[in-house]
């Protein structure tokens, strides 16, 4: 099996800490109730989408996906001021990644529970694929996973936002410009946002370095949680770099186009449109423990070496969970 | 000739003596209520006094016990009447601004004349800019010279942010945009703020008020923004739906007066404000609310077939308007609600309404789409019962 070079990490051994981990799962399944799937709300899904619904009336639901088209084609539903539409979202577009998410990348979520209840959170996650699925992935892992059913809002490149329709769905699915205004704003009104730092440089690496963590930037995501007082999630995603096998970066073309880079895999461009299907890779999303930043006094947010510090701690704290999970991961597809 | 004053205000003389009897009584019975307790400059000049908002403004500001004197100022006479106000037919473009202003005895100028287009159908663009750009100079050159001017206001706009996919969803007073705009409306606002922080550094003594609107809106608009949305059928940029904002007129006339007053207690009104209603209306909510169907076409083709509508003089949509309706701007308020202390009566969507209402139904009116899908609604049971 190809897989990358796995460096063991941890002073201790496997069998305990894998030990240690299932009693601190027990530990906190016995702590918080376990709340009941998201999809059992009744009305809380769109027609069509939950098949264990089929028992209930499904006139109801027609009169619900009636009135949703109602308030739609009349435009009386609300945005906020970064132009996320959370109707659209969740009826709409988590409906469509849905399948994407279930049955197709069978992703698995570990540790969603890290991510608070309420108040800002600012996820900080792995970026790789070649196209950004991982940050949508993360959205619906988050969406339907966590118990108070909280909404991610992503930091995103500002390609996204040049692009026609892209740019569009982006906004109102909650997405906004990477930039330190923004999250800064996002995490005062106690939003979850994410936030994955490589940019560029992680999502359009080339496949042998798959599970390299890129540069964190210039640490700009520090300052921001440290200036919120926001707890800092680590999140690694593993899966997402197999999709897209990046075997070569056609860079005249991509400077042409304006891309930062230009993918070439075994099957793209060579077979067209049909080579743009990502790999069936099997995914695991792990948040771990959050760092906290409020104990930090005003001034710190100015700190270089404390940022350049936290910084290396959560890029380290990243890593070393990619490898663990990579060491425990069967193999690539199941 | 500057000095000449209009015919309107020598007819009104008579009206003016009456409200400056009027004004004491209303004064001394106002003087423990809370809005009554605003104490404005005593002789308020208002430049921009021919358009719709400037009118109105002026009138309002004639009803106001504390203002002595108003005076409206414009290059041409006004349409409408000015409750009895004082106007001057002045081009502010002309250095004769300063004996107006020393003349008079102006103790506190609006300056609201600064737009996008010109008045009525004199001149084009180019008049515009140059009443914008000329006219800030020659007017803070005369504020200058006149050692009673107290407090300067001017009307600035949002505009000054631009509108680009590079910058922050949202801009606070503070944020400079990554590309500033490079000509146009957006580009004379720029300059004349420039020109407006140049006299503030030179006159420190007067209170300097710059309020940013967003787009001002309601039933009497007379804005390229109100003249697209009454459109038929509304072109949009194909994969674009732009954040609006919108300020209704009379939050717009309410603020100005504030600024234009002495600042209440715990307040504080110099400085630059963005003035802007609560909430965002994305552009295919507003075509569905107003009942217009839209037109998406390809960003190339909206481009070029604005440069030919203003070549051949059909319209006046300018290029940064075509990039407003592309990217869409959003403003933060805090400011407007923590410093200045202002409150704004309409949200945006209220604002929207209300300008939707002032311009009857679209092709789709929201009422018939609504009615349509409850027919809908009730033939689809009907037809599944007979399936079952």
């Amino acid at each position: 099996m190809a897989d990358a070079k796995v460096i063991p990490f941890g002073e201790e051994p496997r069998s305990r800490r894998r030990a240690k981990r299932s009693a601190g799962a027990a530990r906190s399944a016995a702590l918080t109730p376990v709340p009941p799937p998201r999809q059992e709300e009744p009305g809380a899904t769109a027609p069509g989408e939950a098949p264990e619904e089929r028992g209930a009336s499904w006139e109801q639901r027609l009169a619900g996906g009636l009135n949703f088209l109602r308030r739609r084609l009349t435009g009386e539903y609300e945005v906020d001021d970064f132009g996320y539409d959370e109707e659209l979202t969740d009826q709409v577009m988590m409906s469509a990644l849905r399948p994407l998410y279930e049955k197709y990348f069978r992703v698995e979520v570990k540790g969603v529970e890290n991510i608070p209840d309420k108040g800002g959170a600012l996820i900080v996650a792995n970026h790789s694929g070649t196209l950004p699925l991982d940050g949508l992935m993360l959205q619906v892992a988050i969406h339907d996973q966590h118990p108070a059913g909280r909404h991610l809002r992503l930091l995103a490149a500002d390609l996204v936002f040049m692009l026609p329709v892209v740019n569009e769905l982006a906004r109102k699915a909650g997405h906004t410009l990477a930039c330190t205004e923004d999250a800064e704003r996002l995490l005062e009104r106690g939003e979850v946002v994410g936030v994955m730092p490589e940019g560029f440089k992680g999502v359009g690496k080339p496949f042998s370095d798959r599970y390299r963590l890129q540069r964190f930037g210039r640490g700009g995501f520090v300052s921001t949680a440290l200036k919120s007082g926001a707890p800092i999630v680590p999140c690694s995603i593993v899966g997402a770099e197999e999709i897209y096998p990046m075997i070569g970066n056609a860079r005249t073309l991509a400077r042409l186009l304006g891309f930062p880079y230009f993918p070439i895999t075994p099957t793209f461009p060579w077979l067209g449109p049909l080579g743009a299907v990502p790999l069936p890779t099997k995914w695991t999303i792990q948040f771990g423990e959050p760092i906290p930043t409020d104990g930090y006094p005003a001034e710190a947010a100015d700190d270089p070496m404390l940022m350049f510090n936290l910084t290396d701690q959560v890029r380290e704290t990243i890593q070393h969970t990619l490898y663990k999970l990579l060491v425990q991961r069967r193999s690539v597809f199941f | 000739m500057a000095g000449a004053v209009h015919k309107s205000s020598q007819r009104n003389t008579d009206r003016i003596a009456w409200a400056a009897t009027s004004r004491h009584v209303r004064g001394r019975a106002g003087d423990d209520g809370g809005k009554e307790g605003l104490i404005l400059g005593k002789v308020v000049l208002v430049t921009g006094a021919a358009r719709q908002l400037g009118g109105r403004y002026v009138r309002r500001l004639q009803r106001d016990p504390d203002v002595d004197r108003v005076i409206g100022v414009d290059a041409v006479p006004p349409e409408h009447h000015l409750g009895g106000a004082e106007f001057l037919k002045a081009d502010i473009r002309h250095p004769a601004i300063a004996k107006v202003l020393a003349e008079t005895g102006v103790d506190t100028v609006v300056h609201m004349d600064i737009h996008g287009t010109p008045l009525g159908s004199r001149g084009g663009r180019s008049t515009a800019k140059e009443t914008n750009v000329i006219g800030t100079m020659q007017l803070l050159g005369a504020c200058q010279k006149a050692p009673h001017v107290k407090r300067l206001v001017v009307k600035s706009s949002a505009s000054v942010y631009g509108s680009a996919p590079r910058d922050p969803a949202v801009f606070t007073e503070t944020i400079s945009p990554k590309s500033l705009p490079s000509g146009g409306f957006a580009k004379d606002v720029v300059e004349v703020e420039g020109y407006v922080r140049g006299f503030a550094r030179r006159r420190p003594d007067v209170a300097v008020c710059v309020l940013r609107f967003a787009n001002i809106l309601g039933p009497c608009a007379d804005s390229p923004l109100a003249e697209y949305f009454s459109l038929p059928v509304l072109p949009t940029v194909l994969g674009y739906d732009p954040r609006l904002q919108f300020v209704h007129e009379e939050d717009a006339i309410e603020v100005l007066r504030i600024a234009a007053a002495e600042p209440r207690r715990g307040t504080l009104n110099s400085g630059t404000f963005n003035i802007a209603g609560d909430g965002v209306l994305l552009l295919s909510q507003c075509s569905r609310r107003l009942g217009r169907p839209t037109l998406p076409l390809l960003l190339p083709t909206v481009t070029w077939a604005g440069s030919m509508l203003r070549s051949l003089g059909i319209t006046d949509f300018s290029p940064e308007q075509i990039r407003m309706l592309t990217h869409g701007r959003v403003v933060r308020t805090t400011q407007m609600r923590e410093t200045l202390g202002f409150e704004p009566a309409y949200t945006t969507a209220e604002t929207f309404a209300e300008f939707a209402r002032s311009r009857g139904p679209g092709l789709l009116p929201p009422e018939t789409v609504s009615r349509t899908v409850d027919r809908l609604a009730a033939l689809l049971p009907a037809a599944s019962a007979q399936t079952q």
